[in-house]
């Protein structure tokens, strides 16, 4: 049933009789907040995965060739004889673990997450525009997760080309094993999984623009749906690109196309492969993949802005400088995937203009840390779990986006492309920055989707640990990378000018291995808080905006009655005049006083 | 098993400070019912607590960054450049880092120090501070003189590193890359590289050169690639099979090689092997290298195994692109020395018009053609001339 179904032709008076069963309530629901939760989950055990992937191979650059009983149990004795992990398995690791964890978790699991969450209920509507296509959009998404995780059971294994999986290494199964079998199905879950999230994007875009309720001007709008919407216009412009990238390669692989391939020649013979370029995918791949990653983290920095304002006590700092900054980072983030071209073979003309565009991106991402910066200064900052993951957001993100300056300028690039200093870059901006975005969004909204509270002091601990492993894992990381040292290598040990590192990589492992370890916590906190953690109040955080106006209990269309009305923005903390250092959005405006963040 | 106990601990331990927490709840009887909630909700203790912390924090980022710098510091890509470029290079990235150690100082001691001093107290009232122009203008004036001035400085640079005059005096090699090694070529005297595609290897040909261009006779294969010091060389790039990328750090040099096409990178070496050798910085390094190597080779003797060599100081060619299972294992050296000595190493070399010959007249099957039976045989031809023209 469409929520705009609802509105021309139904009130919300009386009940409506949808006969609900087990499979209708939580397995095919049609419920926004429900396939939200869905999103959730699916990429909380996402994340698992993804992050013991990563302990396997930070274990073997760590100490490398040494035989651990932990890949024999784990991967098997094809994957690890003896053992002892084998060099392409290695390669198949990294591939997955980033494939995951910037699709699965920190797209999917994100903007799948908040943008079914948060759209109806910040805005006023009773449910998605079509709740039928975003049930869809879970299920395919579920597929998706499926095949990439049976690939992981391939007997010639998973697809190991890198994340990137830049042909002709992708296409050509002699080139590494990996790139038979297991690259198929990874194709054929991306595939998938560009299709859900072109079902979803469509899907928030079409409820933002309609399903505002009375009152809601597009300036009236909390900070975190305008993020999720600049989300979804920039994956609707970006992902078709990789589809079709994808499609090409598919082609390469089993119908002898050369649209990557030329001059080919590979375990003692010449391909047929004739005129295609490897640069051509390149350029088809990163036209998603630079998008992909403010994909990742424009929610997070959404969520940030509502999490630091209502936990300061305090409007949003430079609500329209935000917007804009907003828009203007959406729009230049197609315009800058040639950095990560810089040394592809492509013109280096092209260098110039595209370290232009991407040194200009750098001024609205400042112009957003300033204006959290400033949200907190002379606020009354309530430290919830929530917040301080947001207080990180904003301090990793700086760490990580000043190092991208050095990146995006051409020249410097050319010696740290592929290096681990590019792995400290953007670990810092989408493994820790944008996580913490998702961790702050999963404290705050927690009461929301669970009706329950999460345990505050299991909370703070999380943060802690969390906090001191994250810098302890990719600052000394930095270094590294500035001594040349490349990634994706199985071990270092070949190169001796790599040997007096050796100190640095086993520190690294070991903070992820606490870091990782204490994640625990959090598993554990939100798995049991569902059930047992204190019941939650209607606004527990002492919110300005709608979806604190909705019933604890879920319902289908989410308020009783009739949808309140909006009168005013969502940033009304400490407003001179008012007692409660909060009104909400629904408080009709007094007499002569003005909306907005003039006083 | 120790894996299993690691993992049983742990969450025993999350259990424990669970119960714990617990038990602190419930000597907190002071919620009315109904309330329960407040008890998950932060208190004016915690946003004390969490707010010295915070402070705390930002003494953690900094030592961890001091101490990173201090330990790991001698970084070669910021120093002891060994091209003519690398000089401009290294100066953009030392002012680049600088730039950005002043800004993530500052701004992280004003985030974490607001996050300390504004930590919420309950008759505390927020500032209903919304927006400033003003200041939004200020923050967005500074970061586009600053960036604008380093993309200028680093425009100028780039140009200088991807251009070069083809009327100069250079020295053409090709860089070939394979999985998983490193073949070099020389235009021998003519200093004209032959034409060459994958479609010609055979034997000891092994980067496919077309024997039948007469530039291509005096070819000079190595496995090693030999730079005569203050030349300018243009390093024509070629890939056998995969993407590669030839990662030459010291010289600050990459570019990748691919399949189909001809890449180049043009750089002059400005330093010999023997003189970067006596570098006290390289000296520093070779001695903590070879002190790891020490450590390393006691353990292997050990378990039985032979011991490490000691190391000595050599440029280096890595790939940087991966390529497959021995990605991490694409090693070729790299030697500058002076042109005397370039010149008369050059001088030995066999020609590779003469290796082919010898192969051939050893060898008892008879010529070999080059079975393409496809269509685009013509498309062959074509793509050889294409190859060709842009390897001069």
């Amino acid at each position: 049933m469409s929520a705009l179904g609802h509105e021309l032709t139904h009130d919300h008076a009386h009940d409506h009789h949808h006969k609900e069963t087990f499979i209708t309530k939580y397995i095919f629901s049609t419920d926004h907040k429900m396939i939200a939760k869905q999103f959730l989950i699916t990429g909380v055990i996402m994340g698992v995965i993804g992050i013991v992937m990563s302990l396997l191979f930070r274990i073997q650059i760590a100490w490398p060739e040494e035989s651990f009983r932990i890949f024999s149990w784990l991967l098997g004795d094809e994957f690890a004889p003896g053992g002892v992990m084998r060099n392409d398995i290695y390669l198949a690791l990294v591939t997955i673990h980033g494939t995951i964890m910037v699709f699965f978790v920190l797209t999917a699991g994100l903007s799948g997450t908040f943008s079914n969450l948060l759209i109806p209920l910040q805005l006023g509507a009773r449910d998605m525009a079509s709740g039928f296509i975003n049930m869809l959009s879970y299920w395919i998404f579920f597929i998706s997760c499926v095949i990439m995780l049976s690939s992981l059971f391939v007997e010639s294994g998973p697809a190991s080309a890198g994340w990137t999986i830049y042909p002709p290494l992708s296409a050509v199964p002699q080139a590494i094993p990996g790139s038979g079998t297991g690259m198929t199905l990874w194709l054929i879950s991306m595939a998938l999984f560009i299709a859900q999230s072109l079902m979803g994007s469509l899907n928030y875009v079409v409820t933002i623009l309609n399903l505002r309720t009375k009152g809601m001007t597009m300036t009236r709008m909390p900070l975190t749906i305008w993020a999720l919407f600049v989300t979804a216009i920039v994956g609707i412009v970006s992902f078709p690109v990789l589809l079709s990238a994808a499609l090409l390669l598919i082609m390469d692989r089993s119908f002898g196309t050369s649209f990557f391939l030329s001059d080919i020649y590979i375990a003692g013979e010449v391909l047929h492969y004739q005129g295609g370029s490897p640069v051509l995918f390149e350029h088809l791949f990163w036209f998603l993949g630079h998008p992909e990653v403010y994909l990742v983290i424009l929610p997070a920095m959404g969520i940030t802005s509502e999490v630091i304002s209502s936990n300061a006590r305090k409007p949003i700092f430079g609500y329209r400088a935000m917007i804009t900054s907003l828009l203007a980072i959406a729009f230049l983030s197609t315009i800058v995937w040639g950095h990560h071209m810089f040394v592809s073979g492509m013109n280096p003309f092209l260098g110039s203009v595209f370290t232009f565009t991407t040194l200009l991106i750098a001024i609205p991402s400042a112009v957003k840390a300033f204006n959290y910066i400033t949200t907190l200064w002379k606020g009354n900052l309530q430290m919830n779990t929530g917040m301080l993951f947001s207080i990180g957001f904003v301090s990793t993100f700086i760490a990580g986006g000043l190092t991208g300056i050095i990146l995006g300028d051409s020249t410097l690039d050319i010696n740290v492309h592929d290096t681990y200093f590019v792995v400290a870059h953007f670990h810092l901006v989408m493994g820790i920055s944008a996580l913490y975005g998702m961790f702050a969004g999963i404290y705050h909204w927690y009461p929301k989707m669970f009706g329950r509270m999460m345990n505050k002091n299991l909370g703070y601990i999380h943060f802690w640990v969390t906090a001191v492993c994250a810098y302890g894992v990719f600052l000394p990381m930095h270094f590294i990378g500035m001594a040349g040292l490349p990634r994706r290598y199985y071990t270092n040990s070949a190169f001796p000018m790599f040997d007096d590192m050796v100190d640095v990589n086993i520190i690294i492992t070991l903070f992820a291995l606490v870091g990782a370890a204490f994640q625990i916590l959090f598993l554990w906190n939100f798995f049991y808080s569902m059930f047992y953690g204190k019941k939650a109040p209607q606004n527990p955080w002492r919110a300005t905006t709608l979806e604190w106006t909705t019933p604890v209990e879920h319902m289908h269309g989410n308020w009783p009655g009739e949808i309140p009305e909006v009168h005013r923005w969502p940033y009304d903390y400490s407003k001179p005049g008012y007692e409660e250092d909060f009104v909400p959005q629904t408080t009709p405006l007094r007499e002569g006083e003005k909306d907005g963040g003039h006083h | 098993m120790t894996g299993l106990l690691t993992i049983v601990i742990v969450a025993l331990l999350g259990i424990a400070i669970w119960q714990l927490t617990k038990i602190f709840d419930l000597t907190q009887s002071k919620y009315q019912p109904g309330q329960e909630y407040l008890s998950e909700v932060a208190t004016d203790k915690d946003n004390n607590i969490n707010g010295y912390l915070m402070f705390g924090f930002l003494a953690f980022i900094y030592i961890l960054t001091i101490y990173s710098c201090v330990k790991w510091g001698y970084m070669p890509l910021l120093s002891d450049s060994a091209s003519e470029h690398g000089k401009d290079v290294d100066t953009l990235m030392w002012i680049t880092l600088a730039v950005i150690f002043f800004v993530q100082t500052i701004t992280q001691f004003v985030l974490h120090y607001f996050a300390f001093i504004y930590r919420g107290k309950k008759d505390r009232k927020a500032v209903f501070y919304a927006e400033n122009d003003k200041l939004e203008f200020i923050w967005t004036i500074i970061p586009v003189i600053v960036l604008s001035g380093l993309i200028l400085y680093g425009l100028y640079v780039w140009n200088n590193i991807m251009n070069y005059d083809e009327e100069e005096d250079v020295l053409y090699v090709e860089v070939y890359a394979k999985q998983f090694g490193w073949d070099f070529r020389y235009g021998g005297d003519d200093n004209v590289l032959g034409k060459a595609n994958v479609r010609f290897i055979e034997g000891i040909n092994v980067v496919g050169v077309d024997m039948s261009d007469p530039n291509a006779q005096d070819d000079v294969m190595s496995k090693e690639l030999r730079l005569p010091v203050g030349k300018k060389v243009v390093m024509k790039m070629r890939s056998q099979d995969v993407l590669h990328s030839a990662y030459f750090p010291h010289f600050r040099a990459q570019m990748n090689t691919v399949p189909g096409m001809v890449t180049q990178f043009i750089m002059t070496p400005s330093v010999t092997t023997v003189e970067m050798r006596e570098r006290e910085n390289i000296i520093d390094k070779v001695n903590k290298i070879n002190e790891a190597r020490h450590n390393r080779s006691r353990d292997l003797i050990a378990k039985g195994e032979e011991g490490l060599e000691p190391y000595a100081f050599d440029y280096v060619l890595l790939c940087n692109k991966i390529c497959g299972r021995s990605h991490y294992n694409m090693q070729a050296k790299v030697i500058v020395e002076t042109p005397e000595e370039f010149e008369s190493w050059l001088k030995e070399q066999p020609r590779l018009g003469q290796q082919v010959a010898d192969e051939k007249a050893t060898t008892t099957t008879p010529e070999v053609e080059i079975e393409i039976q496809t269509p685009d045989t013509e498309i062959v031809v074509d793509s050889t001339a294409i190859v060709a023209q842009i390897i001069k």
